[in-house]
């Protein structure tokens, strides 16, 4: 079993400081190490086949609104957000040595792309599918990257974004009460 | 007009209306789509098992809607599968009935306010003819919600009221 | 000269009186044969979370119930852990007793409801209502406590809505000592028939490896011989002062890992949830079970991730908290969502009706899918 900052120097050792940007633990409860977005493939892949570490298994894997940009309201009165960034969390296990871990990457709003993992865990490709669905973040090399919940001709808008409204009408039916 | 099978026991001459006739037959066996949503088609489950029975008001669930005339929408309807509501609907022959059992499918339920995908009210779609308010409702509510169809079916007319 | 053959496209649309709820399935065959199952999802999409950003975080407890509406105190439970975490509330011994009673409860009524209905698709009538009268025996035990059958709003933060009458505690024990019959009674009639085993065994068998790479849990995870559950790997409340064993699949009527095994671990789960009642409830300490629930809840900035054993697999909540009345951010990780993913899987090559079979083994709820 490992506590996380024996996880984080591992991890800082091995990929250096371009790919494993930081360590929070100022929060309570959980402490997260952030990765850069582009490069959270190998060390996924470098976090599951490791023998000290053998994170085995993917719990859960979550989009974030973070929120952080500068908000403005356009002409209608909507909330607009500009900037800042939405991110992912990743929650892993380990069955057989019992510790877990959680990394997070951080993309900019305007252009969301993360690294696709769903090669390394198959759990990874329906979670992924509901990022996209509900936030937009693209993830690169996902075989197939389409809406999983919502109807596939909802159009650009990603619902639990911040700064979502609702449309008047869909397909003939009025949607608000 | 009385209870039609109470006629049979002294004599085996009834004389009554075809209205009405129709109206006691088509009030009795009453065949329900198997419609279950979310939550509520768990009561309509327990509804029609042993406890409290459906079977003894003539009810049984058909799979298929072109053997079904009454439709219970139990349970959220949201805007993915609205349209396949409207379908189920126009697919049943007629004479069809709906009821519209919870919360949910009466007036969008508790996600009224901030529900993007949920439609407010089955009514949006398909017309209903009764509404079982509660989330969910009990066993008993829907009983009384089936027993009111009856009602309404009872007073059924054939022909067409002109003025 | 050979016959040319084409593959046929089926869909078993959104209405199926087979598919436990609101869920597409695209089923491509080459005669009988199945090639590939594709699930589309999201009829049942009620926009959960983004409701939990608006409501502060006792208003949202009503609305974890109708997630998986089978098993409502087990998600009432996993939210309220992951909130009391976070604010750092300890509760009163007599209301984790409760906790666990009712969950247990619970976990009984979930799994009768699977094995009916799994019966039910199958093609046998009598174990559905059989087993649909033994909850019925449940669910007055719940109204008992607090007034509803199935949506109920029980766990708070910080505490329980109602304690147990008097009568709940005699009312408990005689339902125990009437149930234990019922699961001879059910092996009888479903479990050992040459109908069920024929129809079950090796059909859909998931090996160890591909379910733990999938991140498959719960039942579903142990028929395959794997013995992990959150209750004794990463214990919660305080299920580690009770005595009881975690039973796997071990290929009795067939290979490890096939439909049976998925079935017949739920049959011994509900064995020993039996036994975990009756130990707790003899030992229930007095109190007050209102005494820690807070009138404003106060969360500080920060994200938890808390887990609970659900009936039908591992159910997690992930809050972030920006230190106001309302969460940030309120993710769930439901079971079902997860096992379901692994139908296409494990479903090549087998028939049509052995589809069903292994649809149904998988025990899914349509409501924790689509949120």
């Amino acid at each position: 079993m490992k506590t996380p900052s024996e996880i984080f120097e591992i991890l800082k050792n091995e990929f250096g400081e371009e790919v494993i940007l930081g360590y929070h633990d100022e929060l309570p409860v959980d402490l997260y190490i952030e990765v850069h977005p582009l490069s959270i493939h190998k060390v996924a892949k470098f976090l599951r086949d490791n023998e000290e570490l053998k994170f085995d298994v993917l719990m859960l894997l979550s989009g974030v609104d973070d929120a952080n940009g500068k908000k403005s309201k356009d002409e209608n009165g909507y909330d607009v957000i500009e900037g800042g960034t939405l991110s992912v969390y990743y929650h892993l296990d380990s069955m057989q040595l019992k510790h877990k871990v959680v990394l997070r990457v951080a993309t900019p709003r305007e252009n969301p792309e993360v690294e696709s993992v769903e090669k390394i865990w198959r759990a990874a490709d329906w979670h992924e599918r509901e990022a996209y669905d509900m936030f937009g973040i693209k993830f690169l090399n996902h075989h197939d990257l389409r809406r999983i919940l919502m109807p596939d001709d909802w159009g650009e808008r990603y619902p639990l974004r911040k700064d979502y409204h609702d449309p008047e009408y869909y397909n003939g039916m009025k949607v608000p009460y | 007009m009385g209870l039609l099978d109470k006629e049979f026991t002294d004599r085996n001459i009834v004389i009554t209306k075809t209205e009405d006739l129709l109206n006691w037959a088509r009030l009795s066996s009453l065949w329900q789509l198997t419609f279950g949503l979310a939550c509520c088609a768990i009561e309509m489950m327990a509804t029609s098992a042993s406890h409290y029975d459906f079977d003894r008001f003539g009810v049984i669930p058909r799979p298929s809607p072109r053997q079904a005339d009454v439709i219970i929408v139990s349970g959220t309807v949201t805007l993915k599968m609205a349209s396949r509501v409207k379908r189920l609907y126009e697919q049943m022959p007629d004479p069809k009935y709906v009821i519209s059992m919870g919360s949910c499918s009466n007036s969008g339920g508790p996600y009224w306010n901030y529900g993007y995908h949920v439609l407010k009210g089955v009514d949006r779609v398909i017309p209903v003819d009764v509404y079982v308010p509660g989330c969910p409702p009990r066993p008993e509510a829907l009983l009384e919600g089936l027993l009111k169809l009856q009602e309404k079916i009872r007073h059924e007319k054939l022909a067409k009221q002109t003025a | 000269m050979g016959l040319k053959t084409e593959e046929i496209v089926l869909n078993m649309g959104p209405q199926h009186p087979s598919t436990h709820g609101v869920l597409r399935l695209i089923v491509e065959l080459d005669g009988e044969l199945v090639v590939d199952v594709k699930p589309i999802i999201g009829y049942l999409h009620r926009c959960f979370e983004k409701h939990c950003e608006f409501l502060t975080y006792p208003q949202i407890v009503p609305y974890t119930d109708r997630m998986d509406y089978l098993a409502s105190m087990y998600n009432n439970f996993g939210y309220v852990l992951a909130v009391e975490k976070l604010a750092g509330i300890q509760v009163p011994e007599r209301v984790e007793y409760i906790r666990v009673i009712m969950g247990e409860l619970q976990r009984i009524a979930s799994h009768l409801i699977a094995l009916g209905t799994y019966g039910l698709d199958i093609g046998a009538f009598t174990p559905f209502l059989y087993l649909f009268r033994d909850r019925e025996k449940i669910l007055d035990l719940f109204e008992m406590t607090c007034g509803a059958r199935l949506l109920y709003n029980y766990m708070w933060v910080g505490g329980v809505s109602h304690d147990i009458p008097d009568e709940f505690v005699p009312a408990t024990k005689k339902f125990i000592k009437e149930f234990r019959p019922t699961i001879k009674e059910l092996n009888e009639l479903l479990t050992y028939n040459k109908i069920f085993v024929e129809r079950t065994a090796n059909v859909g068998i998931l090996p160890a490896e591909t379910a733990i790479n999938y991140g498959v849990t719960g039942p579903s995870l142990r028929g395959s011989g794997v013995k992990w559950d959150v209750r004794k790997d990463d214990p919660y409340s305080i299920y580690d002062r009770f005595d009881f064993d975690i039973p796997v699949g071990e290929g009795k009527m067939g290979t490890v890992g096939d439909s049976w095994d998925r079935y017949y671990v739920r049959v011994l789960e509900i064995e020993q949830s039996l036994r975990i009642i009756e130990q707790a409830i003899d030992k229930i300490p007095p109190g007050d079970v209102h005494e820690a629930v807070p009138k404003r809840v106060k969360v500080p900035k920060g994200s938890v991730y808390a887990r609970v054993e659900n009936p039908k697999g591992e159910l997690g909540y992930f809050i972030i908290s920006e230190g106001k009345n309302n969460p940030a951010r309120v993710k769930v990780r439901p079971p079902s969502f997860v096992n379901l993913s692994v139908l296409g899987e494990l479903s090549r090559g087998h028939l049509v009706a052995d589809l069903i079979a292994i649809l149904g083994s998988l025990d899914i709820v349509l409501g924790e899918i689509d949120r």
